[in-house]
């Protein structure tokens, strides 16, 4: 069963930034975020994960009326923005929810653990 | 077999049956798919078909393993009606009954015990799995494991019937989509965790009851609920401490019951309970459970109390109780874990042991704090403590306070009554 593991974080646009400056200049072969995801690929769980930019950079879309209308911003202003995810293919929830807590923390990250459906008409396109 | 006494025999087995029955037919269907729904309605299925047929031609030597069997078939059936696009049974269940091994019915008892403790303790292990929130883990664990109707305890936790069903609802589909499954972990720190998880939705559950005071008969009988829980817990897992802990403390304080309200219907407080009409035998129980709690040398916050609760069963007046050594327990308790609630219990302990100033000396940092202002108890304690301490004016205030926080109509009155004596 997949599951996504949203994570989201209370970290202003200024404390992304300065997180992501740090984290590229580590040594890229011992940061807690390369070893963890080193360990799920190892565990054959990982089937996908993105690390996003800062939701002060997004561009929302809503189309009305044939029209295209585009604002500056996340679709919902809030202190919590998505900061990436994994997508684990495990068990169960217990199983997700302890890949979860493996995840490295930063300070006010909380995870969201959200199963993912499957079987779906769309994603026979992907299976063909 | 005719209808009269006999017919009303079946109608009790069927009802014995289905209290006792009930948790471990739907655990052993809701194993396989992980679906509590499927597995509800063929178990519902079962337990109406045996309501016709026992009636009609006895009960069953092993009621359960009927019961289990013919809810299987009954799951085969509403997968077979709904063909293969139905999600709610796994074609797994299919192939169980085709090996034969779901059990039979004329499988021995201490077999069917056996083979179904696993899933029964995985089906309370799902119930009450920390994913879901509190009030669900409690609904889902009674109606479920316990078998409680629906409105039972909607009327038990004062709560619409239809909210209630909506919540289950969504507990269920909950379970089900989030991959939520009916084994136990296999690691030993998660199995601890979700056990706790699983004491406490217990222990809510006889609190629940205990706090309502008889004020509500549906809601007392939550207390023999509890205690019923407690009893398959312990039977399942005979090896860990403080689920012996939770039992026997559940014992201890509900042997008291009887003398908890007077003729009136008010509450009695411990100190001026009529101490023969405590239940000795739930008090000898509470006390062997105990002794077996702590023989396994792995001490929690449940014993602590059981071992507070059995000082206060054994003694022979309020007076003469151990208050020395409860006051030490309520220091271990709120050393493992630490709350102003256990400090006001602590606090009358140590009143009783060394006298009302001591145990203000206690009481005075929970006051200073104000984190149990609003708590009836709180003032409880302290008027109690004022008023050993030869300060029957100040008392009468904190009695009146206490008075003031008490949501209960009856606490209320005899919190008053004490009030006026002061004064």
């Amino acid at each position: 069963m997949k599951y996504a593991l949203l994570i989201y974080s209370q970290a202003t646009a200024d404390e992304y930034g300065a997180i992501l400056d740090a984290t590229r200049q580590a040594d890229d072969s011992h940061g807690p975020w390369v070893e963890y995801t080193r360990a799920a690929r190892d565990a054959g769980v990982l089937a996908g994960a993105e690390q996003l930019n800062h939701s002060e950079t997004a561009t929302s879309l809503r189309v009305q009326g044939g029209d295209r209308l585009i604002t500056d911003g996340p679709f919902m202003e809030t202190k919590e923005h998505l900061l990436g995810f994994y997508l684990v293919d495990v068990e169960d929830l217990d199983d997700a929810l302890d890949w979860a807590a493996r995840m490295p923390a930063h300070p006010g990250q909380t995870v969201e653990v959200r199963a993912a459906l499957s079987g779906l008409p769309w994603q026979r396109v992907l299976a063909d | 077999m005719a209808a009269g006494p006999g017919g009303l025999a079946g109608a009790t087995r069927l009802e014995r049956a289905f209290r006792e029955e009930w948790g471990a037919v739907v655990a052993t269907l809701a194993r396989r798919p992980g679906d509590l729904q499927a597995a509800e309605d063929a178990a519902a299925d079962a337990f109406a078909a045996a309501s016709v047929a026992w009636a009609r031609d006895g009960v069953p030597p092993n009621p359960g393993a009927w019961l289990t069997v013919t809810a299987w078939r009954k799951a085969v059936d509403a997968y077979r009606v709904s063909g293969s696009r139905s999600t709610s049974v796994d074609p797994l269940i299919l192939g169980e009954v085709a090996a034969g091994r779901a059990p039979a019915p004329d499988l021995a008892e201490a077999d069917m015990t056996e083979t179904l403790g696993d899933d029964r303790l995985g089906l309370i292990f799902a119930c009450c799995h920390p994913a879901l929130a509190e009030e669900v883990r409690v609904a889902l664990a009674l109606r479920f494991v316990t078998g409680l109707t629906t409105r039972e305890i909607a009327a038990a936790f004062v709560v619409p019937e239809p909210t209630l069903a909506q919540r289950l609802v969504r507990a269920k589909r909950k379970i089900r989509e989030s991959g939520i499954r009916f084994t136990l972990p296999s690691d030993q720190k998660r199995l601890a965790e979700r056990l706790r998880s699983v004491l406490a939705v217990v222990y809510l559950v006889f609190n629940e009851g205990f706090a309502s005071g008889g004020e509500s008969l549906i809601r007392a009988d939550l207390c023999d609920e509890a205690i019923w829980l407690g009893r398959l817990l312990h039977r399942l897992l005979p090896g860990d401490a403080e689920t012996a802990g939770l039992l026997a403390l559940m014992l201890l304080h509900h042997a008291r019951a009887a003398a908890r309200l007077d003729s009136a219907g008010r509450p009695v407080l411990l100190a001026g309970q009529d101490r023969t009409r405590w239940d000795q035998s739930r008090i000898a129980e509470g006390t062997r459970v105990l002794d077996e709690a702590l023989a396994l040398r792995s001490p929690g916050p449940y014993q602590l109390q059981a071992a507070i609760a059995a000082l206060h069963s054994h003694a022979a007046s309020f007076e003469e109780t151990d208050w020395p050594q409860i006051a030490l327990l309520y220091g271990a308790l709120g050393r493992l874990a630490p709350s102003p609630v256990v400090e006001v219990n602590r606090s009358v302990a140590v009143g009783m042991a060394d006298g009302g100033l001591a145990g203000l000396a206690v009481l005075s940092p929970v006051l200073a704090s104000g984190a149990l202002d609003s708590y009836g108890p709180l003032h409880a304690a302290h008027g109690f403590l004022l008023e050993k301490a030869g300060q029957p004016e100040q008392a009468g205030a904190a009695w009146a306070r206490a008075a003031e926080m008490s949501g209960n109509p009856a606490v209320r009155d005899e919190l008053l009554r004490r009030h006026g004596d002061t004064l």
